[in-house]
Order: C-alpha cells, then sequence, then structure tokens
C-alpha cells in the first residue's frame, strides 16, 4: 500500500519507547546520569543519519517480525539491558499506544501532529545536547518536506497501511482500561461525541437545492450522537502547538503501566495462523534498517558494571513468578475453549509495577 | 425501522478499506455470498437464506506462476453482467478475475510496478461491471481500465483504457435504476474529490467532469442519473450527472465516509463511516420540478467500531449487511 508509512510507524513507536523507558529509568532509580545517557544514546541511534537516509526512501512496510528486530537493537543501543519479558512487554505497550493514536486520530492527517508530538517530547529530552539536536532537527525538516504536500487521501492510505499492520492486536493496557478508552476485550473506545475533525461539520443537516442553485429546503436530523464543532487546527511547522494530545506522553505523571496476557490467548492464536505462512522475503528483510542500527556502535565502556538492567517487572523475584505464572495460565487456557470470552479472573492479572 | 440479526462469522477480521463488502445475491439457488478483504486475502461466505448453511472460503491475491509474491488487496467486489456475474479483486500486483464463487480464477491482469517502490503507490482500487459486457476497474495513476467481457470463458480483453482522472481511483459505481433512458453509464471518483461520468461503447465517451474540493471521495453510487458521492468530510452530496448541479449536501457523518450503497428498487440509501454509525436515508426523484429529495430514516451505531463496508443485501433494502475494521463477523439488520 503507501510506501512512506516507515518513517512514520518507527518514529512514533519510537516516541513510545523513550517515554516508557524515561519513565522505567526514574521508577527504578537509575542515577540521573546514567539514565540520560541510556536516553541519549537510543536518541543518537534513532536519528542517525544514514539510518534516517534508509528509512525515508520509498518502500513497504516491514513485517511485524522484521521490525521488532529493529527495535530490539534499538532498545540495546545503549548501556541498558532488557530481558526477553521486558522486551516483549515493552513492544506490546509501545504498539498498543500508537494503534492506539492512529485509531483515534480524528484525520488521517492528524498523524502528522502526532508524530510532530513525539517528536517535540524527544526533542525535550535531548535539549541540553546540542549533537543530537541537530540530528532532530534535521528529521523534523525531512518529515515536514516528505509530508506536509501529501493529501487527504494520500494520508488515509498511510493510515489503512498501519491499521493492517495493527491489525488483530488487541493485548489490554491497565493505563488505558483504567482511563476507560479501552475496553475488558481489548478494543478501544470510539466516542460518538465531542469536537469533530477539522473541516467537518457536525452532522444533521441536509440541504436541498433548486437547478439555480438556490438552498430551497433544510432539513434537520438526529445525528445519534453529541457533537461539538471542531477545534482549532494544529501546527504542522517545526514548532507550534499540536492541540491533540494524542502522541504526547502518558507516562509522565507516575503510574503503573502494565500489560495483560490473559486476554490474548485467542488473538495470538489468530497471530500465528496468519503469520504461519512463510514469507521468503523475510530472511532478506531482516533486514536493511536492523543491520544498520546492529551496525551502529555506541560508546560501549568495557567496563562491565557500569551495564545495567531495566526489568519492566518490579523485581527480579516478580519476575520469577510471572514467568511460572504465564505457565500456569497457558496451560488453563488450553483447556478452554477459544469461543469463551470469559473476562480475565483477578487472581490471573499481572501486576508488575508497584 | 431495523433490528439486528444473527451476525456471520467470517475466518479473518475486516481491514480498513474503502468499500469492503461485496454482496452477490442468488436467488435461484436461495443463496447470498458475501466478501470480505483481510489484508492480502479475501474471505468469501456463502450464506442459505435459511440460516443454515455457511460455507467459507478464501482467495488470496497471488500471481499465478510466482510463488513468492504476496500484496495487499484493495477491494473486492461482485460484478453483475446479464451473462454472467464475477467476482473481481483489485490488489497492489494486479487484477485478478474469478467466477462468482471463487472457484476458478478467469482472468489476470499485472499492473506496470517498478522494480523499486516509487514514492507513489502503485494499485488498482474502483471496481463496477458496466451495461452488458463492460468491468471497469481504476488505477492509483487514476487510470481506468475497461475490460471486455464475453458472455462466457476466459478470453477477457484490455477495451480501453480511460485517462481522465489525475489522481489516484477510490471508487467508481455504474447506473443502477435499471432504467434504459440514462445517458450516463458510469461515474468514477478520485482522491481529490472528482468525478468524471461516463457513457460505456465501444469508445467510452466522457459525459462530464464535476470537481472536487480537494477532499477525497471514498465512496460513490449511480441512480436515476444522479450521482451520490461520499466524502472524507463525513459530507454526501447529489449531483445530477450529467449537468453537475447539485442537488443536495448532507452533513452526514462525523468522520470519513468508508462506504455508500442504494437499493435501486425502493430508493433506500444506505451510508457508514468511521465514526461507528450505519445511516439509511430515502431518495426521491421528482422529474417535473427536476428536483432530488433526501431523507434520513435511520441510524445504527456498531459500538467502538470504524465500519468500512456496508451494503444491502437485496434491490428493495429490506436488509443491510456491515463489516467494520478488526471485527470478525459480518452484522446483519433487516427491516422490522
Amino acid at each position: 500500500m503507501s510506501s512512506r508509512t516507515l518513517p512514520l510507524l518507527f518514529i512514533n513507536l519510537g516516541g513510545e519507547m523513550l517515554y516508557i523507558l524515561d519513565q522505567r529509568l526514574r521508577a527504578q532509580n537509575i542515577p540521573a546520569d546514567k539514565a540520560k545517557k541510556v536516553m541519549n544514546d537510543i536518541i543518537t541511534t534513532m536519528f542517525n543519519k544514514k539510518f534516517l537516509e534508509e528509512l525515508f526512501k520509498p518502500q513497504e512496510l516491514y513485517s511485524k517480525k522484521a521490525l521488532r528486530t529493529v527495535f530490539d537493537r534499538l532498545a540495546h543501543a545503549s548501556i541498558m539491558r532488557l530481558n526477553q519479558a521486558s522486551m516483549d512487554k515493552l513492544y506490546d505497550l509501545m504498539t498498543m499506544a500508537f494503534k492506539y493514536q492512529v485509531l483515534l486520530c480524528p484525520r488521517p492527517k492528524d498523524i502528522l501532529l502526532v508524530s510532530f508530538n513525539h517528536m517535540d517530547a524527544i526533542k525535550d529530552f535531548v535539549k541540553d545536547t546540542p549533537s543530537i539536536l541537530s540530528q532532530v532537527d534535521e528529521t523534523y525538516r525531512q518529515l515536514i518536506e516528505m509530508y506536509t504536500p501529501l493529501s487527504s487521501g494520500e494520508f488515509q492510505l498511510i493510515r489503512q497501511t498501519l491499521l493492517i499492520f495493527f491489525q488483530d492486536m488487541h493485548i489490554r493496557v491497565s493505563i488505558f482500561l483504567k482511563d476507560k478508552v479501552q475496553n475488558s476485550n481489548g478494543r478501544f473506545v470510539l466516542p460518538t461525541s465531542g469536537p469533530v475533525p477539522h473541516g467537518t461539520q457536525v452532522p444533521g443537516l441536509i440541504r436541498m437545492f433548486s437547478c439555480t442553485g438556490e438552498e430551497v429546503t433544510r432539513l434537520q436530523f438526529n445525528n445519534g450522537g453529541n457533537y461539538t464543532a471542531a477545534i482549532r487546527e494544529g501546527s504542522f511547522e517545526i514548532f507550534g502547538d499540536r492541540v491533540t494530545k494524542l502522541g504526547t506522553n502518558m507516562y509522565s505523571v507516575s503510574r503503573p503501566v502494565e500489560t495483560h496476557m490473559s486476554g490474548t490467548s485467542k488473538n495470538s492464536a489468530q497471530h500465528a495462523k496468519v503469520s504461519a505462512a512463510p514469507n521468503p522475503l523475510a530472511k532478506e528483510e531482516l533486514n536493511l534498517l536492523a543491520k544498520l542500527m546492529g551496525g551502529l556502535e555506541v560508546q560501549k565502556p568495557g567496563n562491565a558494571d557500569s551495564g545495567f538492567r531495566v526489568n519492566l517487572f518490579a523485581t527480579d523475584e516478580e519476575e520469577e513468578t510471572n514467568r511460572s505464572m504465564l505457565s500456569w495460565q497457558r496451560s488453563w487456557e488450553s483447556l478452554q475453549s477459544l469461543e469463551t470470552n470469559l473476562p480475565a479472573p483477578a487472581a490471573r492479572e499481572t501486576t508488575f509495577w508497584p | 425501522m431495523y433490528h439486528k440479526e444473527k451476525s456471520i462469522q467470517i475466518k479473518n477480521s475486516a481491514s480498513a478499506l474503502y468499500n469492503n463488502l461485496g454482496v452477490l445475491r442468488i436467488a435461484p439457488r436461495r443463496l447470498t455470498y458475501f466478501t470480505v478483504v483481510h489484508a492480502n486475502v479475501v474471505n468469501m461466505v456463502s450464506a442459505s437464506w435459511d440460516g443454515l448453511n455457511y460455507s467459507h472460503r478464501q482467495l488470496q491475491s497471488k500471481e499465478p506462476n510466482v510463488a513468492t509474491s504476496t500484496s495487499l488487496i484493495m477491494q473486492a467486489a461482485f460484478c453483475a453482467l446479464p451473462s454472467r456475474d464475477l467476482l473481481v479483486v483489485t490488489s497492489q500486483k494486479g487484477i485478478q478475475i474469478y467466477e462468482s464463487d471463487g472457484s476458478i480464477m478467469v482472468y489476470w491482469h499485472a499492473l506496470d510496478t517498478p522494480e523499486t517502490p516509487t514514492a507513489q503507490a502503485v494499485f488498482a482500487r474502483g471496481i463496477s461491471a458496466v451495461r452488458e459486457n463492460y468491468i471497469c476497474v481504476g488505477i492509483s495513476s487514476g487510470a481506468i481500465l475497461v475490460f471486455d467481457v464475453p458472455s462466457k470463458g476466459s478470453n477477457i480483453t484490455l477495451s480501453e483504457v480511460l485517462e481522465e482522472h489525475k489522481e489516484s481511483i477510490t471508487d467508481m459505481a455504474a447506473e443502477c435504476s435499471g432504467s434504459q433512458e440514462c445517458i450516463a453509464d458510469l461515474v468514477s471518483a478520485d482522491d481529490g474529490g472528482n468525478l468524471c461520468v461516463w457513457k460505456s461503447g465501444e469508445e467510452f465517451q466522457l459525459l462530464n467532469n464535476i470537481p472536487g474540493f480537494d477532499m477525497s471521495c471514498s465512496s460513490v453510487k449511480l441512480w436515476k442519473g444522479t450521482v451520490v458521492a461520499g466524502y472524507g468530510t463525513g459530507q454526501i452530496r447529489l449531483y445530477e450527472a450529467v449537468t453537475g448541479i447539485l442537488h443536495a449536501e448532507v452533513k452526514a457523518h462525523a468522520r470519513w465516509i468508508y462506504s455508500l450503497d442504494i437499493a435501486p428498487f425502493s430508493g433506500l440509501l444506505l451510508s457508514a463511516a468511521e465514526d461507528s454509525l450505519v445511516r439509511v436515508w430515502h431518495l426521491s426523484m421528482t422529474p417535473e420540478t427536476n428536483s432530488v429529495e433526501v431523507a434520513h430514516l435511520h441510524n445504527e451505531c456498531v459500538t467502538d467500531t470504524q465500519i468500512c463496508g456496508a451494503k444491502f443485501c437485496d434491490g428493495d433494502g429490506y436488509a443491510f449487511a456491515v463489516t467494520g475494521y478488526d471485527l470478525s463477523e459480518i452484522i446483519r439488520y433487516t427491516q422490522t
């Protein structure tokens, strides 16, 4: 479909990853200088000139597996280490967050505003480091150059391409469940109220005209919702008020964030079915971006002690508990029929953030 | 006015694509076929009218003889010609035409895809049967391919390429009232909201070009010489096809419209959008005053779903079916 989707996918997922890592580094009281180094190293890698050059070339979206490899490598572009379970959780959170943002965008073009929200936050993370800052500014320019001329239809094609990428993902995220933007079945809430998108008018009016163009009749109808007029449009420039909150840091207030593994059995079965069809190109596509990413050697200190692990679980002990809990869950689920849509009982919830 | 019936479960969820539901009613066998696109697969269901039998089939968008290529499907639609019914599937690589039950592929047309991807995407989208023997398919470049279809067999030929649109084709529709008096046979829509009105024949003739307003027209219908067009702004506009006169403008939906359909015998209009709403309207023509009236009849809300396909299941509009992004079912409604 659209050959201009990958840069937006990468930048937005990268932005979400940085939000989560930033919050986790603070929550685990990692010393400020180490935390800053981690963030800077990852952002430097993300905005590496050669990497971005490749990213912005017209190309089809990578497969889920291939993109995951790119992010695995990005997450390890610093002295920080994530174990497998943490990396899985991180990726789930990132993808569900961006899926939410894409779905809730009032207009397809607003995905660009979401991207700018992520970029604005990244810029803030590195505002004290001029070298990285200039890389980030250059990326703004590339985004503006590539995307601002696109028509509404071309943006919708990008959005449709992203939605195919996120198809059938219904992982429940606690922060979304608590805010009531996601249902217990993993699907996002789509309100039929609130402001209409910029360029749209509140539904409810039929106007009929004569052959000479005069309005002859006006009829109103019940629109079945509770809509209000559109608010002002966000800025598409390097600086500006983006207006939308989608793509801003929802972890900046310290709150627990977790994913519920239990609701995903049905979907992961479906997932497995879909990705089972072998993609002969997969080996090759694994993949130019990942290779570029892996080849970017950030200054790794020789001293092994300076490396540290970040767990998205609170303690190692909880991590062990979770592993056994997960395998218990799986055996329990295999006894259940796939048709059942029971909500997860409280005992099976994975709470790993105090 | 309508109540919900039992849904039909499908093997995969529907992808977010315009007009993502195909319906073909086969009265002699008391069956209805449905098609729903999921990424690179078309899910087909054959549903018996008594509700007792459902059979499923999946079609993939593979090029024949090329083992490794897969491409995303943009649309699957039934083309009902007087002599035969066919199923047309359009993708990034080309156009496939099957027998209506999906059993045999009758024809394959490859698009000119460049070696390395270009900034402008390449795909086919917008499908319509026209008059006795034509099937028209739109292309991302704005071109429209006209295929000549024999009454049986696979000797389908490319008859003409219409180059009028400058932006990607989004949807196309043929005059569906059955009236032989209508001059306009086909309307095509593009990403800029421009509408072209055509008369079919050995050489298709452009009757009118109705300019858009820089907003994509995602779905279009043609009934009794009136074009009904749905836009990304949520507006529906009705134009007289041949003259381009604007009959009516409806602030219909709060989000991008994804599907329109008309029940030709009753003049019922169905519209569906990303805003989770399906609306039923009534169109009436007054030839004496050359006016068209639009009345709103009914709303259905498919909670928390961005709708991508909505079609009437019969010519009177007694029943309609709906698909939504990430939903693995076809939701059905019938009149009370």
